[in-house]
């Protein structure tokens, strides 16, 4: 079974790079728009990973973050970050609220497969 | 081959190291500095030496072992990897494949051309300084922090990047695991000792925790040098000491790229394929038993039929589940069928003496294995053609203002149950003109006769006709395009053909990812039922009874201004029942053709598992099989290239008398 990957990201254009890339690479991929969608989204199913990003409407990434892992059911659900160079304290926050590790934007798809296959081990 | 012999299962599993080596080699051709491919290659040499030597191989555990030795060198930067290097081991790995099967004298003297050859690249190319000693490995011990496993990190995996890295006896460290009663199941009490041997850079560890770096215990300290080895590339013969066992499931089934993991224990499981077979097999008999049941529990009433009912759903449910699982367990990436091609491709180009780029995309598809291993030849052929009368020399390319090299590129995707498979090539495109002139000499078409351009694209596909000015020996032998395609059809598969002329054309196969399993359309003939696969069929239409007084004696119905043929089954199979009143049309096509099948009934769609004919019926050419209905009645399965063909003729005869 290939694995599943929910991303969760405003901008259409990312989203649609980031499904290109993750398919590519053989994994299914199933998008989001905002937090509260990738949290309607993610209930009553479990993905093998989820890929958020942080400035989002209605919710952003760090609050979805906190709660996912509020639920008992997606414990042990790995959950990358996306954020800039700029934002250092970014990764801390991320980390503290629960995320499993991080990307640093703008990414090559190389670098999102590697990424991937590094938290997956497949 | 019996399931507990060593050697056979050896056999196997040298193929697909010499498959890993030789993809390995192919990317080392364009990249000759890359490490991880330098590793994959002398990982696979060296097991196969391993193994081969235990299994009594001793004639490839010899001749590989020169080939080790120069690829370990390689890999100790003692000497470059060069092009010469690789096309000799190339050859070698050719030659240990032939070794695998026939150590006959002659055989085994011919490698030592190969031997020689390899010695002198080795000279040739030099020994470059080794590179600056740099650690011999790594003792680390670490502890994640107890949330990790929680928040998403497996340890597992964790240590599986390390064993990438290379040679690591792993020791789990169990002294803080509390007792029961206060340990927290969602918290990692473990912690890990690793050695890690390998020239290995602290960075590339570091990488490994970069996640969990800042909250996690790690302690890193340098091992001193390893234990002194044999030094590499003595030419002494065959080794005299034993073989160092290879790690179960070192680089197995993996593709080449992935690098392999060394010392992972593998978590697949080799099964003949007769034994898939035999469990489809009866997976399709309880699928025919099933829906005899629902028939049943359907037709009865009162309360214990409520019961058989029920048991009769939960059965059809796990049957359904049963018949999907063993589907994909016969499934096989196309990955090994693709990978063979890039040798094919590389062999093309150095005979023909033009440069041919090959591109793959979608290895992931996943096929039937039957039908992979029937799709090998004419996906050879198809290539074959692309490269030889598809693309041009280096020198007309240019001429034509495109880049000297051609490209050939691969693709499969799946498409509902179907598999897509393009051959595109940026070649030449098919001359229209030399099908025409070809066609008209061998009388398939009248002079002047008019003929769209997908008509006489379709012509290549014809016995016999061959475009090829001179019989090449890559092209115009052995299989030709009507092979190619009367094996596609055999897949219930299709084959079409498009091209523009200096641009390149693109040859596209549809093929049913299963063999045994079909949805059909049930259809009843007087008393009897046929199936009609439903991947076939276009649409249903009624024959009215003036229609059906009107088309006597010229079969064509007129189908939104377009003729179409049809054919009353009933007199085809000879039916002296009555018809109904209002028939049906079911109209199939395979691509361009189609053809209307005239029916008493549709009866609905029908999942069937297809049985083969009795070898008594087996020529019986407008038959693909047979199916068991859910009352225990055969249905006979029609196959639809067949009738395509047969309404075609009847229409050229139509055609012929108007």
């Amino acid at each position: 079974m290939s694995a599943s990957i929910l991303t969760v990201d405003d901008s259409p254009s990312l989203r649609m790079a980031i499904r290109i890339a993750l398919t590519g690479a053989g994994y299914v991929v199933t998008e989001a728009s905002d937090g509260l969608e990738g949290l309607n989204k993610s209930r009553g199913t479990r993905f093998d990973l989820i890929i958020t990003d942080q400035n989002m409407p209605n919710m952003d990434g760090l609050t979805m973050i906190r709660e996912l892992r509020r639920d008992p059911a997606q414990c042990g659900t790995p959950i990358i970050f996306l954020t800039t160079e700029s934002e250092e304290s970014m990764k801390q926050q991320a980390k503290a609220a629960g995320a499993t590790g991080w990307l640093v934007k703008p990414f090559v798809p190389d670098q999102l497969i590697r990424v991937a296959r590094k938290v997956l081990g497949r | 081959m019996s399931a507990n012999d060593p050697a056979a299962a050896f056999l196997t599993e040298a193929n697909e190291l010499l498959d890993q080596v030789e993809q390995a080699l192919l990317d080392l051709d364009f990249a000759l500095d890359d490490r991880d491919l330098i590793d994959a290659v002398f990982r696979g040499l060296h097991t196969l030496k391993g193994s081969g030597a235990m299994f009594g191989f001793d004639q490839l555990a010899g001749f590989t072992h020169h080939c080790e030795s120069a690829f370990d060198r390689v890999r100790k930067q003692l000497s470059p990897a060069t092009r010469e290097l690789v096309a000799v081991v190339l050859a070698a790995q050719d030659h240990m494949r032939r070794l695998l099967g026939d150590t006959s004298a002659e055989t085994v003297a011919a490698g030592d051309a190969i031997l020689e050859r390899l010695r002198a690249a080795m000279e040739t190319s030099g020994t470059c300084e080794p590179a600056l000693p740099s650690s011999r490995g790594w003792q680390l011990t670490f502890r994640l922090p107890p949330e990790a496993m929680a928040n998403g990190t497996n340890p597992l995996v964790l240590l599986d990047e390390l064993r990438a890295l290379g040679e690591a006896q792993v020791v789990a460290l169990t002294d803080q695991v509390p007792p029961l009663g206060e340990l927290v199941p969602t918290e990692c009490h473990i912690g890990w000792s690793v050695e890690l041997r390998g020239d290995i850079g602290r960075d590339a560890i570091e990488d490994v925790f970069i996640f969990v770096m800042d909250d996690m215990e790690l302690t890193l300290e340098e091992l001193g040098a390893l234990p002194t080895e044999d030094p590499p590339g003595t030419d002494d013969e065959a080794p005299d000491r034993a073989p160092p066992a290879s790690d179960p499931g070192s680089a197995r089934g993996r593709p080449a790229n992935d690098g392999g993991v060394p010392g992972k224990a593998s978590d697949t499981v080799r099964v003949p394929a007769e034994r898939l077979d035999l469990l489809m097999d009866r997976v399709g008999e309880l699928v025919i038993v099933q829906s005899r049941l629902s028939q049943l529990a359907q037709a009865g009433a009162g309360a214990a039929n409520q019961t058989l009912h029920a048991i009769s759903e939960d059965i059809e449910r796990l049957a359904g589940e049963l018949r999907d699982t063993m589907m994909v367990l016969r499934m096989v990436p196309v990955a090994t069928l693709f990978g063979r091609f890039r040798r094919l491709v590389h062999d093309l180009a150095r005979d023909t003496g033009k440069t041919i780029e090959l591109s793959t995309e979608g290895e992931t598809t996943e096929v039937d294995k039957t039908v992979m291993e029937r799709l090998a030849d004419p996906l050879i052929h198809l290539i074959r053609n692309s490269c030889d009368h598809g693309l041009e020399t280096p020198a007309e390319r240019s001429a034509a203002g495109k880049p000297p090299a051609g490209q050939v590129r691969l693709s499969a995707r799946q498409a509902g149950g179907e598999v897509i498979i393009e051959i595109r090539d940026d070649g030449r495109g098919i001359a229209l003109e030399r099908v025409r002139a070809r066609a008209e000499a061998q009388g398939l078409l009248q002079p002047g006769q008019a003929a769209s351009e997908h008509e006489l694209l379709q012509l290549i596909f014809h016995p016999g006709f061959s475009t090829a000015q001179q019989v090449t020996s890559l092209s115009g032998r052995g299989v030709g395009m009507d092979v190619v395609k009367r094996t596609i059809e055999s897949l219930r598969g299709t084959i079409d053909v498009a091209s523009t002329p200096g641009l390149g054309s693109t040859i596209s196969l549809r093929i049913p990812l299963t063999l045994a399993i079909i949805d059909g359309l049930l259809v009843r003939v007087g008393t009897a039922r046929y199936v009609i696969p439903l991947s076939a069929v276009e649409e249903c239409i009624e024959l009215s009874t003036e229609e059906d007084q009107r088309s006597r004696g010229r079969s064509l119905i007129t189908l939104r201004d377009q003729l179409v043929p049809f054919m009353r089954l009933r007199e085809l199979f000879s039916s002296d029942i009555n018809p109904d009143t209002h028939q049906k049309i079911v109209i199939i096509s395979t691509g361009s053709d189609r053809v209307g099948l005239v029916v008493d009934q549709i009866i609905g769609s029908h999942q069937t598992v297809i049985k083969p004919m009795s070898p008594v019926h087996c020529d019986v050419a407008i038959f693909a099989g047979a199916t068991i209905l859910g009352d225990g009645n055969v249905a006979l399965i029609l196959d639809v290239a067949q009738l395509l063909s047969l309404g075609q003729q009847q229409e050229e005869r139509l055609r012929a008398v108007a």
